[in-house]
């Protein structure tokens, strides 16, 4: 099994060996294969839409957090012409699960912060597997403010399994990093887009997605807790994280019926990781459409529209 | 079954149920939790639920804690009638809606929080408070909304809002609904703080996840009552996480008084008192016209 493709990406690991194996051997020999190849091209591409028509929220799920999915600075290094990265939250660290800072984007200056994950075992303890802490979230903040100071738009790019559950996380004030964030957000007088490109793990997700848009990549999930640890409490079994998956409604189609988001951005055939410089291009002509709208609010009926935005989510009676 | 099981189990099995349970039959009784006293319960209800003895403060109904916390006579219940609705249809190895029905009987409450208006000690006064025993004191979405509505009436009314936290997090079968209410709470409380309107938080046993990580620490002053669970990772979540023993007191309400999270821990049976010399202090003279 390929580590790099998921169980049910399977055949399409095979069918992509076996077009590498045949263009391999025609180096060799002078036999005229381009038929075979082209065969097995369309064959490919009809297995993979067949795979990828009715994906299950728990596969989903495996795709939100895939190991070749691209992270922040992937997307950051596509659409921005310059990035330059700011670091620290002026208190106590930096904080690698976090990354931000100020950009350009088709001549127009912004400011991103996203979750950062990394690939290889010294990057992930570097960026403690997208998990930040306090500090990370203060890193956030700070930048924030700053925007609003020069009058920046914040772009967010959400990619958590959640905030970490460590002792020098409590220690330092998780709970009031993440909701100082909610609080800030809610008021921060320039237009803020969050989008979800990978895992949206509860008040870690939250702690940088509050704002006047709320975007998801096809095979992003959004949730209150993830489904393993959802399985573990109701079910009491992390086995059955794929019913939690299922009852969680965590997709985005199923989230933007809801009401609860604002726009599902299509990914590439079989994912983002087939072609994250597509992905990226798509992200960056969503953003750009979404920030000309907000730029052309005045800053007080932007906050009102955000105010009741916000206020709106919920389901009861009475 | 032999003779020596025949006289052993029954007894066994009672001594079990007693010490799991920390209860005394007959519902007069009830043991304390921290110093095992055996306490006259409608002493210790008269107390607060506070055991005269080692201090221990035991869960309190959240109805009883308004109710002791506002001037007699002039509350009003506010939003009494809001429920849960199920928008994801969800389903473990329970209806949501069967656990509701549930709660609604054994709690006597609609939903987790309840809100209410009236006076402290003459001034007018917003006060909310999480029912523990409703789903864990799970916000979902009555949570969020009753908050928010009970922020945006302090608002309206220029009067304060305190919020008496007592929960495990965000309620799961609601889903994003749930986490959204974060969002929504912690937006009125933006507003509030720009119009200088105060909001006191007390968070107390267990105050955790969701609720911590939005009001719960978000108030112009935080208080902890005495030795309650505060954080915003359930310390079973964190053992399992970092693989190492967690320190004594961890994420005790001393423990984040010491780490500078919380301003002070108060006596429950002192905390009206407390909350309207702080209020006193914090609300504005009105201004001359």
């Amino acid at each position: 099994m390929n580590p790099n493709f998921l169980e049910f990406e399977q055949p399409i690991a095979e069918l992509e060996a076996k077009i590498e194996e045949l263009r391999h051997t025609s180096h060799g020999q002078a036999l005229n294969i381009d038929e075979e190849v082209g065969r097995l091209r369309e064959k490919l591409k009809l297995k993979t839409n067949d795979i990828f028509r009715n994906l299950s929220p728990w596969q989903v799920a495996q795709m939100s957090r895939h190991p070749a999915r691209p992270y922040t600075l992937d997307y950051i290094g596509v659409m921005c012409e310059e990035f330059h990265e700011l670091a620290g939250d002026r208190m106590y660290a930096d904080d690698g699960a976090i990354v931000g800072g100020l950009g350009r984007i088709n001549g127009r200056p912004v400011m991103i912060v996203g979750h950062q994950k990394a690939r290889d075992t010294k990057g992930k303890l570097r960026r403690n597997f997208g998990m930040p802490r306090p500090e990370g979230y203060r890193k956030a903040l700070r930048l924030m403010k700053m925007a609003e100071r020069f009058g920046l738009p914040v772009l967010t790019l959400i990619d958590t399994m959640g905030a970490y559950p460590g002792i020098g996380a409590e220690e330092r004030g998780q709970s009031e990093a993440i909701a100082r964030n909610l609080l800030e957000m809610a008021d921060l007088r320039t237009p803020i887009i969050c989008t979800v490109i990978g895992e949206g793990g509860s008040g870690g997700a939250l702690a940088i997605g509050v704002g006047d848009r709320t975007n998801m990549l096809q095979y992003s999930t959004y949730s209150v807790i993830t489904p393993e640890g959802c399985a573990t409490i109701l079910w009491r079994s992390a086995e059955r994280a794929k019913d939690a998956a299922e009852a969680l409604g965590l997709t985005a189609p199923r989230l933007l019926e809801l009401g609860l988001i604002d726009k599902v951005i299509r990914e590439p055939l079989g994912g983002a990781h087939r072609n994250p410089r597509s992905m990226a291009i798509r992200l960056k002509a969503v953003l750009m459409n979404q920030l000309d709208e907000l730029a052309a609010l005045p800053v007080d009926a932007l906050l009102e529209q955000r105010y009741q935005r916000l206020r709106r989510y919920g389901a009861f009676q009475e | 079954m032999n003779w020596l099981q025949k006289i052993m189990t029954p007894r066994a099995h009672t001594q079990g149920a007693n010490a799991g349970k920390g209860k005394v039959p007959e519902g007069v009784w009830e043991k304390c939790a921290g110093c095992g006293s055996v306490l006259y319960k409608p002493e210790l209800e008269r107390n607060l639920m506070v055991c005269p003895k080692c201090s221990h403060h035991h869960g309190i109904r959240a109805r009883t804690r308004l109710l002791a916390l506002l001037d007699e006579g002039s509350t009003q219940e506010l939003w009494p009638s809001m429920e849960a609705t199920d928008p994801l249809k969800f389903r473990d190895s329970k209806k949501y809606r069967d656990r509701i029905v549930a709660s609604q009987k054994s709690s006597g409450e609609k939903d987790a929080l309840v809100a209410m208006g009236g006076r402290l000690k003459g001034r007018p006064l917003v006060a909310t408070a999480f029912e523990f025993g409703f789903v864990g004191g799970s916000m979902g979405s009555v949570g969020g909304e009753k908050f928010a509505r009970a922020g945006e009436r302090a608002l309206a009314e220029k009067s304060a809002l305190v919020c008496f936290a007592a929960s495990g997090g965000m309620r799961m079968q609601e889903g994003l609904f749930s986490l959204m209410q974060m969002a929504k709470t912690s937006a009125v409380l933006a507003r509030m703080r720009d119009a200088g309107v105060p909001y006191i938080s007390v968070l107390t046993n267990p105050s955790t996840g969701g609720v911590s990580a939005s009001m719960g620490m978000l108030g112009d002053i935080n208080i902890g009552e005495p030795k309650a669970l505060i954080g915003f990772a359930g310390p079973r979540v964190i053992e399992q996480t970092v693989r190492e023993t967690l320190p004594e007191g961890f994420q005790r309400s001393e423990f984040l008084l010491e780490h500078g999270a919380i301003d002070m821990i108060v006596d429950r049976r002192e905390m009206r008192d407390k909350l309207a010399d702080l209020l006193n202090l914090l609300e504005k003279a009105p201004r001359a016209a």
